[in-house]
Parts: structure tokens; C-alpha cells; sequence
């Protein structure tokens, strides 16, 4: 899990500074959102050509994801206020996965923590490392790098598509945002698309089971 | 990028990750609440893939990129990992691009 992290970071580094971010600002991005979905999809759209602001609303949107999230792990990250408050910034998806995974919360507690700072680190060193590496790209288009960001993203997306209301937001999502590109600045036809995730709702939810847990 | 914007993000980011644990403590989230959250990331990265496959800008432009995230959708058929995904996809658009197209 620890190299797959890594990889990603190096893609992500090298992906970051092919698109023009100084290396000083993608490392501090690894450090400091600590999100593999919110910093891919604002160096996306920083390399298509939008402004930071276009950037980090669709980062952020992705971001809320963690909220959910955060409740399901809350009660692993037990301890002081100060504790939980360092806690919550380790919180991934495989972080919380692991921890999830437990027996029990002391395991759970020693699980999320010990992933938490492995992952990090490795995202950190994989985004040091694709960072100095793409300081060497020139010409990131004869390198098909604009391919890369949704090929990215359709990866991100494979395995949030199994029930039929996910399956219509993302149709939605997707054809909202291609049809404001034309009338919207750079980055906000993405934003909209977000009411995609409203529009599913008018289909009714698959079968108990799998619409609970997702 | 700007460092405000960068500060903004990682703002926001921990915001949300930090505000079960911090805030809602042993109140969960109002149904309604957890069931967008759930099916907002399916909505926005399905159109981080279409606008990053087809918008040029402001206009609507079909080019290597298609092919390229045509490949990588196979290649995430086959359940290959991300990085494999990401570099089929970039080599596809590559090869397109070095035999002249756009």
C-alpha cells in the first residue's frame, strides 16, 4: 500500500511541476491537503489553464468526501481534543480503511496511526521525487501529460460507480460540465457538475445493502 | 496556483476531515446529508474526466486525449492499478501526438 501511495505521489509531482507549480508549492500541497483526489483535480485544472480559485472550489468539493469519512473513523481517533485535531489530518481513505478493519479500537487507534504516518511519508518522498523529475519536461503535450490527468481521474472513478444512483451522478456530472465549458469560466463547469449528485437522487436507490454502505 | 489558494484547500481539506471527529462528535450526519456527500465524488470526478478529455479552454475539441483516456478505460476494465492507468492513457496520447495529430 505504502509504494502504490508513493507511485501516485511521483505521478502527481511530476504531473504538478509539468503543469507549471513551482516545486515549492506541490511538495507543500502533499504536506499540507494530504489528498491524492483534491490535489490531482487542482493541478488538473491549474494545467489546463484555469486560475487557483477555478482550482481548489472543485479540490475542496472533492474534499467533502472526508467528512463522512471522518465520522466513520471518529471514534478510533479517540483521546484528547489535541490528539483527534493532529489525528484528522492523517485521515485517508486507506488510513481510515485499516483502522476500520480492526478487531478492536485500541488496534483500530494503533492501525490508523501507524498508516496515517507511513502514507504520508511515502506520498511526501513519491511527490519529492516526481517533483525533480518533471522540472525536465518541456513539452508536457508531445508527452500525451494532458492524457494523463483524466486517465487519472477515470481511475479515481471506476470504483465509485457500482450503484445505479452513483452511475447516474456521474452520467449527470459529466454532462453538466461538459455543456457549461462553453458558457463558464475554466474550472466552474466541474462545480456545477456537483448538482449532479442531485439530479441521482430522482432515481430511486438500488436494493438496500449496497446503497447503505455506499 | 497561489499560496492563498493552496492555504484555502488544505484549509478546507482538514475542515473536513477534522469535522466528525472535532465536531459532531456521537451525532451522525442527517441522512439526506450523507447520501449527497456519498454520490458527490462520483458526480465531480466523471466531469474532472470529460472536461480534462474534451475541453480546450472554453471550446469543445476531440483530440489524442480521447484515445488516450480510451485506452485507459480499458485499462481499467481489466482492473490494472492507477499508475498503469495513468501511463497507458499518457503513452496512447503520446504515440497519436508523435505520428501528428493534435
Amino acid at each position: 500500500m505504502g509504494v502504490a501511495v508513493g507511485v501516485f505521489g511521483v505521478s502527481y509531482g511530476v504531473l504538478a511541476v509539468a503543469a507549471g507549480m513551482p516545486i515549492a508549492m506541490v511538495v507543500a500541497m502533499s504536506v499540507l491537503v494530504f489528498s491524492g483526489g483534491a490535489q490531482f483535480a487542482a493541478v488538473g485544472i491549474v494545467a489546463a489553464g484555469g486560475g487557483p480559485w477555478a482550482a481548489v472550489v472543485p479540490g475542496l468539493l472533492l474534499s467533502t468526501r472526508f467528512v463522512p469519512l471522518g465520522l466513520a473513523a471518529a471514534p478510533f481517533l479517540g483521546g484528547s481534543a489535541r490528539r483527534r485535531a493532529l489525528a484528522a489530518q492523517l485521515l485517508i481513505d486507506e488510513s481510515a480503511a485499516v483502522a476500520l478493519a480492526q478487531p478492536d479500537a485500541r488496534s483500530a487507534r494503533r492501525a490508523f496511526w501507524s498508516t496515517g504516518v507511513v502514507l504520508a511519508v511515502t506520498w511526501l518522498a513519491g511527490t519529492v521525487i516526481g517533483a525533480v523529475a518533471g522540472t525536465a519536461i518541456e513539452d508536457p503535450a508531445a508527452l500525451g501529460l494532458d492524457a494523463a490527468f483524466p486517465a487519472g481521474f477515470l481511475a479515481l472513478l471506476a470504483p465509485l460507480v457500482r450503484t445505479r444512483r452513483q452511475r447516474v451522478a456521474a452520467v449527470a456530472g459529466a454532462v453538466l460540465a461538459v455543456a457549461a465549458t462553453p458558457v463558464l469560466p475554466l474550472g466552474l463547469p466541474v462545480v456545477v457538475a456537483a448538482a449532479g449528485a442531485l439530479v441521482a437522487l430522482a432515481v430511486p436507490p438500488d436494493r438496500v445493502p449496497s446503497e447503505v454502505r455506499s | 496556483m497561489t499560496w492563498g489558494a493552496l492555504l484555502v484547500l488544505a484549509a478546507g481539506t482538514y475542515a473536513c476531515k477534522a469535522a466528525g471527529p472535532l465536531l459532531l462528535g456521537d451525532r451522525p450526519l442527517p441522512p439526506a446529508a450523507a447520501v449527497v456527500l456519498a454520490l458527490l465524488p462520483a458526480a465531480l470526478l466523471a466531469a474532472l474526466v470529460a472536461t480534462q478529455t474534451v475541453a480546450d479552454g472554453r471550446a469543445v475539441a476531440l483530440d489524442a486525449r480521447l484515445a488516450g483516456v480510451a485506452a485507459a478505460g480499458i485499462a481499467v476494465w481489466l482492473r490494472a492499478p492507477f499508475v498503469v492507468v495513468v501511463a497507458v492513457g499518457t503513452a496512447v496520447a503520446a504515440a497519436l501526438r508523435a505520428l501528428g495529430l493534435p
